[in-house]
């Protein structure tokens, strides 16, 4: 049996180096930035996406929030995607999801790589 | 929510002196009901005391297979032996309680009005402890786990029927419901948020079990801790898992929260000691 300690790591010193270990050789490796906003997305100290989201690839997602699809299409502005992914509570006041940007869970960066990411899906 | 507010106007239409709609925790609890009943109407009420094994079928077949030798038992037994372990003074846990401690822990979480606060077993017995020339136990896990497996073990089958007996009561009640809606650490969600609103769905490959009976079956042998916790263990790791800070087991937060939790529960029946992943 898995044993998830906890859905979401806390983000001690040690698992923050662990993952800019992990992501720094992507970057190195030129990847592009939505190569670098999945590996973030993924990460579970940072996005941590699929803890709520299934989207096409996601490995045992849960289905607290919709199915990541047709983003383009459901995004057509850059800016309202990167306002849902930012602060999700200025769409949906009781919204369970994260504010990642305003509660600096990921900088504006790793942020801009997520929205690069998401638009692929 | 909606269904009330739309008695309540209803009812000013119509110039009908109704009794004032304060809600009040009665009316909560029931509200909490309703709102379960809606949102799994296959699931009888009674069944809430099992958490998440209630929604989740899959989950409920290996924890059947696990309660047929309890990882709890251990803890029963020896929580019987120190609950009748005389302290040095001569004195036993049970002259601190009614019934000499047998079959009481649905007393608690109780409302001390003279003390003005909440009174949780684990506090009382603690004090009888102290009361008693010994030190106090430590919190959340350990020998006081084992003994509040006895205590709840000997009070199983009874309905959980926590009072709110005055305003500061009420107070305590209040503040512990306050906590359990606020948002809380950089993640930002509430103990609602996953309990209720998101109740039966799943986080990555967790299930979440909703909030109703959710205070029914502690202390509880988990897995994933390798031994018995109390329940404001489970806060602290709910706290910590949204990054926020754990508030101190048996403060004033916590056990204010105990107390609106166990309140939303009455009519279930206490199953304590349990098991869970
Ligand atoms: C704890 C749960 C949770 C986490 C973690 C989470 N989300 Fe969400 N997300 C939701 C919920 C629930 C919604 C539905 C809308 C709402 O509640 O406002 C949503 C909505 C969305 C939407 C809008 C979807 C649409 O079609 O309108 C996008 C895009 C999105 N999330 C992206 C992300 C990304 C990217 C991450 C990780 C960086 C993420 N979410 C992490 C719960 C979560
Ligand atoms: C990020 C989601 C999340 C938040 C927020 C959260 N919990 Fe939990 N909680 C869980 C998960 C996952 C479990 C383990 C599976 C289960 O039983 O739901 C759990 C378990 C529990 C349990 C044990 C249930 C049982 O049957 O033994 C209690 C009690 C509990 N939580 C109370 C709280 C309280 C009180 C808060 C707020 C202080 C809170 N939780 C906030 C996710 C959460």
């Amino acid at each position: 049996m898995r044993k998830p300690a906890s859905i979401f790591a806390t983000s001690t010193g040690a698992v923050l180096l662990l993952g800019s270990a992990f992501l720094t050789p992507v970057v190195a490796a030129e990847a592009t930035l939505a190569e670098t906003g999945k590996a973030v997305a993924e990460d579970r100290t940072k996005g941590n996406c699929f803890a709520c989201h299934d989207y096409p690839g996601a490995v045992l997602p849960g289905n607290v929030g919709p199915k990541l699809m047709n983003m383009k299409a459901r995004f057509p502005d850059k800016a309202k995607l990167r306002a849902q992914i930012y602060d999700a509570t200025k769409n949906n006041p009781n919204t369970i999801m994260p504010p990642f940007g305003k509660h600096r869970i990921l900088t504006d960066k790793e942020l801009d790589a997520v929205v690069e990411w998401v638009l692929t899906l | 929510m909606k269904k009330l507010l739309t008695a309540i106007s209803v009812a000013l239409f119509v110039g009908v002196t109704a009794t004032p709609a304060i809600a009040g925790p009665a009316e909560d609890a029931n509200a909490f009901r309703e709102y379960f009943k809606k949102r799994f109407p296959d699931i009888p009420f009674d069944d809430y005391i099992n958490g998440v094994y209630a929604v989740n079928a899959g989950a409920r077949e290996q924890w059947m297979a696990i309660e047929e030798f309890p990882p709890y038992q251990i803890a029963i037994d020896e929580g019987k032996k120190l609950f009748g372990t005389p302290f040095k003074n001569g004195q036993t846990y049970g002259s601190c309680f009614s019934n000499n401690g047998v079959g009481v822990a649905d007393e608690y979480p109780m409302f001390d009005s003279k003390r003005g606060e909440v009174v949780t077993l684990e506090l009382a017995i603690n004090e009888c402890r102290v009361k008693n020339g010994e030190e106090p136990l430590p919190w959340s896990k350990g020998k006081i786990a084992s003994i509040l497996a006895y205590m709840a073990f000997t009070t199983r089958g009874k309905k959980i029927d926590i009072k709110v007996p005055d305003d500061k009561a009420l107070a305590a009640y209040e503040d512990g419901k306050r906590f359990y809606y606020a948002r809380r650490g950089q993640l930002n969600m509430s103990c609602a948020h996953c309990h209720v609103d998101n109740a039966g769905n799943n986080l990555r490959a967790n299930t979440l079990s909703p909030a109703l009976g959710h205070a029914s079956h502690w202390p509880v042998y988990r897995s994933s801790w390798g031994d018995m916790g109390t329940l404001h263990r489970r806060f602290q790791g709910c706290n910590e898992q949204v990054r926020a800070k754990a508030f101190k087991p048996q403060g004033k937060e916590y056990r204010d929260l105990e107390y609106f939790l166990t309140y939303m529960s009455n009519g279930l029946t206490w199953n304590g000691p349990g098991a869970r992943e």
